[in-house]
């Protein structure tokens, strides 16, 4: 039986991380291949890695961010943030990521993805979802960062998406993050039963029952996490044990 | 010196299989050259031979037949001169004789079997098979001696082959029903997961292949 994914995520703006891990001692704290290395330490099952650096011209730096990390840390990489077309990702894919997360450009072009499939395998393509509710069991999907409400329905864009040849679905509840009150299990259910590819959790994680909850309650087959990882607010040893006491499965390091 | 050519053609993340390899490399003893290279000179007297690959089966393999002299040059050192040679995911589903993936294709069919789309029992099984999953060791092998029973290792696929000899099949894995995750015949290997991307289970399974001297 395959395992619950605990995934936590990095945001890299201009190659630095920008809120600090401090769960451990670091030399340098906005490096994020330390923090790729410390997460690796300590179990991770994956990394995400999301690249909120405002200007195009920029992005290089996340190259050099994926090839440092990937040359030191043997797991699987998820990059997302600012990808626009095949050429973007194969570019991160070639620098070492496993993954590439497409959200703005594959809400705009939904063929970008079955481009992407097409030429990387749909393994490779993950389709971030970015909802927030609009009305009882009703999401709308949000694009450029959740600046844009494009009045999508979120559960027929993640079966599109599917369709179009997305891999897997980032489900970023926008309602949630940052709140840490737990997962949106309604949005989860809404998804992870409409659609037949792993579906990873995000927005709202604020306890280690939080995360057993989006498993159990909301269908998951992973969860992502920043902040609570990051300041050691709960740990992955700490995670993985209370998943594996409700019963799910999970890895041990 | 060993030489130990990773075969560059054009498709996947040959970074973390080369980076992969050399830090292994680095912790055994003997000398060893790890070179991503297409070059059939190379290959073709190469020591030892990794093959990745990520997309689809037939995307591969045309990637590798195109390229001119390369799939003689793995005969001669695979077939003929018995080199070790080590697949990855795809590069592992190549081995078969055909891949059922957007039509029929033939495979190097060096291990006689067909690349088939995974249809799990269990309707909670999702597709792609995605994440770590424990390995079940079918019969004894060199690359998996010492290795526990149920060790994780990081997947990521929605095919998988079947070896026309169940005997082919080293371990195998349950996602919804039991396929191979690894298979071997003589001095061929072929592995559905990443070991490269499987932190210490995955490296050391790298280790011994580096080391593995079939007999």
């Amino acid at each position: 039986m395959v395992k619950v994914r605990v995934i936590p995520c990095l945001d890299v703006k201009d190659g630095r991380v920008v809120k600090g891990v401090n769960f451990v001692a670091l030399r340098d704290a906005g490096d994020p291949v330390e923090q790729a290395r410390a997460y690796d330490a300590a179990g991770a099952d994956e990394l995400m890695f999301l690249d909120i650096t405002a200007s195009h011209e920029r992005r290089g730096a996340m190259l050099d961010v994926i090839a440092r990390t990937a040359d030191v840390c043997f797991m699987p990489l998820s990059v997302g943030g600012g990808i626009r077309t095949v050429e973007d990702a194969r570019a991160l894919l070639l620098a070492g990521a496993d993954k590439v997360s497409i959200n703005t450009a594959a809400v705009e072009d939904p063929d970008l993805l079955s481009r992407g499939a097409d030429a990387f395998g749909s393994q490779c393509i993950v389709a971030a979802v970015d909802a927030k509710q609009v009305s009882p069991g009703r999401w709308n999907i949000f694009t450029y960062g959740g600046r844009n409400d494009t009045g999508k329905d979120a559960v027929d864009y993640a079966r599109l998406a599917v369709e179009k040849g997305a891999g897997e679905i980032l489900l970023t509840s926008m309602d949630r993050d940052g709140a840490k009150t737990g997962y949106d299990i309604a949005l989860l259910r809404a998804i992870t039963g409409d659609v037949s590819v792993p579906v990873i959790a995000s927005g709202g994680a604020g306890s280690a029952k939080d995360l057993v909850d989006a498993v159990k309650l909301g269908g998951a087959d992973a969860v992502l996490a920043a902040s609570i990882f990051h300041f050691g607010e709960v740990g992955l040893d700490e995670a993985k044990q209370a998943m594996a006491q409700a019963g799910l499965p999970v890895r041990r390091g | 010196m060993e030489r130990i050519a990773l075969i560059d053609y054009g498709s996947g993340n040959l970074r973390s299989a080369e980076k992969a390899l050399q830090t292994v490399a680095r912790t055994l003893a003997g000398e060893r050259e790890i070179v991503a290279t297409a070059d059939p000179d190379y290959i073709a007297r190469a020591d030892r031979l990794v093959l990745p690959g990520v997309g689809a089966f037939k995307a591969c393999m045309d990637a590798l037949t195109i390229r001119y002299g390369l799939v003689e040059a793995m005969n001669v050192a695979v077939r003929e001169r018995g080199a070790p040679f080590l697949g990855v995911c795809v590069g592992m589903q190549l081995l078969a004789s055909r891949g059922l993936e957007f039509g029929a294709h033939e495979g190097l069919g060096w291990i006689p079997g067909e690349v088939k789309i995974l249809k799990p029992k269990d309707p909670h099984a999702k597709i792609p098979h995605m994440g770590w999953n424990a390995l079940e060791l079918e019969r004894p092998h060199p690359l998996f001696e010492g290795m526990g029973d149920q060790t994780d290792m990081y997947f990521t696929h929605s095919y998988a082959m079947t070896p026309a000899d169940p005997s082919a099949t080293v371990a195998s894995v349950d996602h919804g029903g039991r396929f191979a995750a690894a298979v071997a015949l003589d001095n061929v290997a072929g592995v559905q997961f990443h070991p490269e991307k499987s932190q210490a289970n995955g490296l050391a399974l790298i280790g011994r292949f580096l080391e593995w001297r079939p007999q």
